[in-house]
């Protein structure tokens, strides 16, 4: 059977994937998943645990392969080597923070800035913005869940994808911080982008989500 | 997005800034260096023509478990969160294996350096042919290197266990090894060595062409 959640918005989606299944091993996580987003699309994605969310936005990412089927991000399949060239354009933010320990906050947005050739400051800057300015010099490892997810979201905010993945985007967050995210999703879309939030929390992802759908046994509905 | 040596010495930084704050590999393993070259004259004891005779070769293998140690290092500090952001900064797997062997190579070299001068003194080896020691120091550690990341690359694919690191780093490091022994035998008996240097060249060449040929692999595998 094949799931289909098709959104029409635009005639060029950022994302599309055709009857895409992804397997580790020979357990299957995801199965013949249809899914098309467009610009200005913000899709919020829900299950539960192991209901394969995270590896369905790790293959939106382009950071694993589809076993079978076709995946498509910005026109790009990736499956082939073109994905390096679109990764800039994608934000991802893990429900684990991807920050290194032992570098400070603002050294940790500095390092991705200087990679993709962002200047500096910008660092520093997007760290004010999500409220952490006096906190820029504190090393990862002693800043808490919370302050490291803000973290994470600044180098988004600093990185401006067009595609915004969020996972679990709004655990360990205080209200500020969901405030924060919706904002981000906001701007996103209004610059023409589109935005995958994947949570167990409907409630708050409805608030931003324009769709909705449902994951389970690696199955969209 | 910025080129490929812009992003290969973004990740130098990044490493050797975490080294520099952690100090789990350089100030760590140079004192277990210094003590294990220290341990060995205490064990076969005081017979200097013995000592004389193993010390450099000592001093290699000590250099190659240091080597190896980096490697396994390797392996476990990056999370897959850590990973999938590298990726995602549009860093060419190909520029992280190069910028990650060159923070071996210069740790590499900083041990080295100070090891061969305390093999020196305890051992009390015969300065003969040693205006060619910092050539092989350079070569030993891009080799060892170079081999160390790309043996951390593909046990990180998670099919295999940290601990297969020494298993692929030692045998595979034996012709530098033998490169960097034979170089100041031969000179110690008057021969060319430059047999010896070439061998060690080419084999550090052959794993850095093969580290940046499989770095995209072994990162989508990872």
């Amino acid at each position: 059977m094949c799931n289909t959640l098709r959104l029409v918005s635009g005639t060029s989606p950022i994302v599309d994937l055709e009857s895409v299944s992804v397997r580790v091993g020979a357990t299957h996580i995801l199965r013949d998943i249809n899914l098309s987003i467009n610009g200005g699309d913000a899709i919020g994605i829900f299950g539960g645990n192991g209901a394969g969310k995270t590896t369905l936005l790790r293959l939106i990412a382009t950071l694993i392969m589809p076993a079978s089927g076709t995946a498509t991000v910005f026109g790009v399949d990736v499956a082939t080597d073109e994905r390096y060239d679109i990764r800039t354009r994608i934000g991802y933010v893990g429900h684990t923070p991807g920050l290194f320990p032992e570098m400070t906050l603002s050294e940790n947005l500095g390092f991705v800035a200087h990679a993709m050739g962002i200047d500096p400051e910008e660092a520093d800057r997007s760290l004010a913005a999500v409220g952490l300015a006096g906190a820029a010099n504190r090393r990862a490892e002693v800043c808490s869940h919370g302050m490291q997810r803000r973290a994470e979201f600044a180098r988004v905010l600093m990185t401006k994808p067009d595609l915004l993945l969020l996972d679990e985007p709004h655990s360990a967050l205080d209200a500020d911080a969901v405030e924060l995210v919706d904002a981000l999703v906001a701007r996103t879309l209004d610059a023409g982008g589109a935005a995958v939030l994947v949570s167990h929390d409907k409630e708050r992802v409805l608030r931003v989500a324009t769709e909705f759908a449902e994951i389970a046994g690696g199955t969209l509905s | 997005m910025t080129g490929f040596w812009t992003q290969a010495f973004t990740i130098t930084r990044r490493d050797l800034l975490r080294e520099r704050r952690s100090g789990e590999v350089l100030w760590v393993t140079l004192p277990f260096g210094a003590i294990a070259l220290l341990l060995v004259p205490l064990a076969i004891g005081t017979d200097t023509r013995t000592l004389e005779a193993i010390g450099l070769g000592m001093f290699w293998v000590i250099v190659m478990l240091f080597g190896v140690l980096i490697a396994v290092r390797q392996t476990n500090t990056e999370t897959q969160a850590q990973r999938d952001q590298v990726a995602l900064a549009g860093i060419d797997p190909a520029a992280a294996y190069v910028g990650r062997s060159l923070a071996s190579f210069l740790l590499l070299v900083v041990f080295e350096t100070v090891l061969v001068f305390v093999t020196i003194v305890l051992y009390d080896i015969p300065l003969v042919g040693f205006e060619w020691m910092p050539l092989v120091i350079l070569l030993v550690a891009a080799g060892l290197s170079l081999l160390g990341t790309l043996a951390a690359g593909i046990v990180s694919t998670g099919r295999s266990a940290a601990a297969l690191v020494p298993l692929l780093v030692a045998p595979l490091s034996v012709p530098l090894l033998i490169g960097a022994t034979q170089t100041f035998e031969s000179l110690r008996y008057g021969r060319s060595s430059l047999a010896w240097i070439l061998m060690m060249t080419i084999v550090t060449l052959l794993l850095g062409v093969a580290g940046v040929l499989s770095a995209r692999t072994l990162q989508e595998t990872g």
